[in-house]
């Protein structure tokens, strides 16, 4: 019976959705549902990874220090796992995380650029941790130059090559020919999937990539996240055990945790919201999604205006800054007109 | 015309080429000498093209013809300015200008500590990124007191060559530095995000600060900020503050976006236009004094 690794990110990736607002409390209740659940491993922390309490996006009301210490508490059985974003986190913040419990890291880069990691990622593994390269935005970029960064990221020393959809634009064909693609090129890594239910494909894209061969795949409770969420841990969770796959994770108990300690904390609609069609269909990072439509309630410039003139930008992960320049540009236009 | 300063450079890559041709157009420079360590390099036979001496002996070429440049800009690696060429350039006595990392000399930038940095002999040009912001910090920071500033830097991915790629947190830390110790604010921290998309995107800054009291005027942050621009854009005619600063939620916002003048470095890579120009700039500003110490300013 095949197997599939379920690695939780409701504390990391939900960390956007939350406006980075998570308590060590929050942090304690939800691991340990997860570890009795029995998900492989806890991704933990701002929603831009370790060191990533910036005004860019947001700043933490808890240090990486105080969630992770909260976590390590927690998790009896699952691995502690963080994300690193190079150019924003560094070697340091990863020491910090180990010290403070970090197992696995996942060193975030956008899809063309992971060299940018090779440092953080070779410190991983000096540290002995399991290291994942994550592949962000894969829809910019074509499956063969995806796995030629694989090829890269092997190089470096990584255990996993991951493949984010970080703006849930992809269909279930495109994920599975990325997947195909770096199976290709690094045969001998595990593939993990991440994926965001902008286009309402949030659990249609990791099942077609684990058809292809993915072995890890990413989840938040409840679907939580940014964008219009996630995939959601529970759903991922059963529809797999009906696929006669086994995740090792009991999915009653993963629907229990996120209906006790993460419904309550769900503040905004998570179907797919025409915002979200939008997010999906200009292929913009899921983490703009808050940002823009608060940016456009205070300016009265439409959402579906500014995401479109970030499409055209081509704005990459982490340059929510440009949203201020597009709506200042827009209403600018609007007054000449 | 009147008299001019020698100049030499060491490393022909793109960024030697680039400050080759803005020393040749400068008034107070002369464009004596290039400098590598490999007679094939292209970099050396386009020098050679345009009538300039060169010379694939390394360092060694200056210790045997000291007469050949006062000002020597380093544009090798940290590795060998660190380990040779600073100390070789020490023992020569001449001015150095450091586009490595390596940090040798004090950091510095034209419109905010060069003045100070006259009397060193080997100065540091920080990083593509505190060229651009550290400024701008500097700038907000004397109207109003920053307890932390944060700089987002967005480059074109092409532009960002295997050096700064393979050393991202020292180039990190570096910047950051450069705004607590030049900028002047308390803490710092710097962003860096490399776009791939065609066409290349220019160099682009944000900066964030957090003002330690509301007791400001806005207007004033600003006015200071465009004084700082325009002064910035007589050496990088292609700095321009795309968002003047602006205040919203205690968190003061400046974007700043650097397009390069495209002398051998494409126009979208500001952010090595920025540090080649930058480093002239300095350059012009030694030999102002030289000069005016000789008595030859004309």
């Amino acid at each position: 019976m095949r197997t599939v690794k379920l690695i939780d990110t409701t504390l990391r990736d939900g960390s956007h959705a939350m406006n980075y607002q998570y308590t060590p409390e929050h942090v304690y209740n939800i691991c340990k549902a997860l570890d009795e659940a029995g998900v492989y491993a806890v991704d933990v922390g701002h929603g831009a990874g370790v060191g990533g309490s910036v005004l860019q996006y947001g700043l933490s009301k808890h240090s990486d220090e105080e969630l992770l210490s909260a976590a390590a508490e927690a998790l009896k059985n699952a691995k502690l796992c963080v994300l690193l974003v190079p150019g924003l986190g560094t070697m340091e913040d990863l020491k910090v995380a180990y010290k403070h419990g970090a197992r696995m890291v996942r060193v975030a880069v956008h899809c063309t650029e992971v060299d940018v990691g090779a440092q953080h990622i070779r410190l991983g593994k000096e540290l002995g941790m399991e290291v994942a390269a994550f592949h962000m935005m894969t829809h910019m970029t074509t499956p063969e130059a995806l796995a030629e960064q694989a090829e890269m990221a092997a190089s470096y020393g990584a255990d996993i090559i991951y493949i984010a959809d970080s703006s849930g634009a992809m269909l279930p064909y495109d994920i599975e020919a990325r997947v195909r693609a770096v199976q290709r090129a690094v045969p001998h890594l595990p593939i993990g999937v991440h994926c965001h239910n902008n286009l309402g494909l949030g659990i249609a894209n990791p099942l077609a990539a684990v058809d292809a061969g993915a072995e890890f795949v990413d989840g938040a409770l409840e679907g939580w996240g940014a964008g219009c969420g996630n995939t959601s841990t529970q759903n991922i969770a059963a529809v797999l055990e009906k696929a006669g796959i086994t995740t090792g994770a009991d999915w009653y108990k993963l629907a229990e945790a996120g209906q006790k300690y993460v419904r309550p904390l769900i503040n905004r609609p998570l179907e797919v919201t025409n915002e979200a069609l939008v997010l999906g269909m200009t292929g913009i990072y899921s983490s703009f999604y808050q940002r823009v439509l608060a940016a456009s309630e205070k300016s009265g410039v439409p959402a579906r205006a500014i995401f479109e003139e970030l499409g055209k930008r081509k704005v990459v992960g982490g340059q929510e800054d440009v949203i201020l320049d597009v709506v200042l540009e827009l209403q600018e236009k609007a007054k000449q007109q | 015309m009147g008299k001019r300063i020698k100049v030499g450079i060491i490393g022909p890559g793109n960024i030697g080429t680039d400050l080759m041709y803005k020393v040749m157009r400068s008034p107070l420079l002369e464009m004596s000498v290039m400098i590598g360590i490999d007679p094939s390099s292209a970099g050396l036979k386009r020098a050679a093209g345009l009538g300039i001496t060169t010379s694939s002996d390394g360092i060694e070429f200056l210790v045997q013809n000291p007469d050949m440049a006062e000002i020597v800009f380093d544009a090798t690696t940290a590795r060998a300015h660190a380990q040779v060429n600073a100390p070789t350039l020490e023992r020569l006595g001449k001015i150095a200008i450091d586009l490595t990392p390596a940090a040798v000399g004090k950091i510095a930038t034209p419109m905010v500590n060069m003045k100070d940095c006259l009397n060193e002999k080997n100065v540091n040009l920080i990083t593509c990124g505190g060229q651009a912001t550290t400024p701008i910090v500097y700038a907000i920071n004397r109207v109003v007191p920053l307890e932390y500033a944060e700089v987002v830097t967005t480059v074109a991915s092409d532009s960002a060559g295997p050096g700064t790629r393979a050393n991202i947190d020292e180039y990190t830390q570096t910047t950051a530095k450069a705004l607590r110790l030049l900028g002047g604010a308390e803490r710092a921290k710097v962003m860096t995000i490399f776009n791939p998309a065609k066409p290349q995107m220019a160099m682009r800054n944000t900066i964030f600060g957090i003002p330690k009291h509301r007791d400001f005027k806005i207007e004033d942050v600003r006015a200071s900020v465009e004084e700082m621009a325009a002064q910035i854009r007589t050496y990088v005619p292609g700095y321009e503050l795309t968002v003047a600063p602006v205040i919203d939620r205690d968190v003061i916002t400046t974007t700043v976006t650097v397009e390069g003048q495209g002398d051998f470095l494409p126009k979208y890579a500001g952010n090595l236009d920025i540090e080649t120009a930058s480093a002239v700039k300095m350059a012009e500003m030694f030999a102002e004094k030289l000069l005016r110490e000789r008595g030859e300013l004309a």
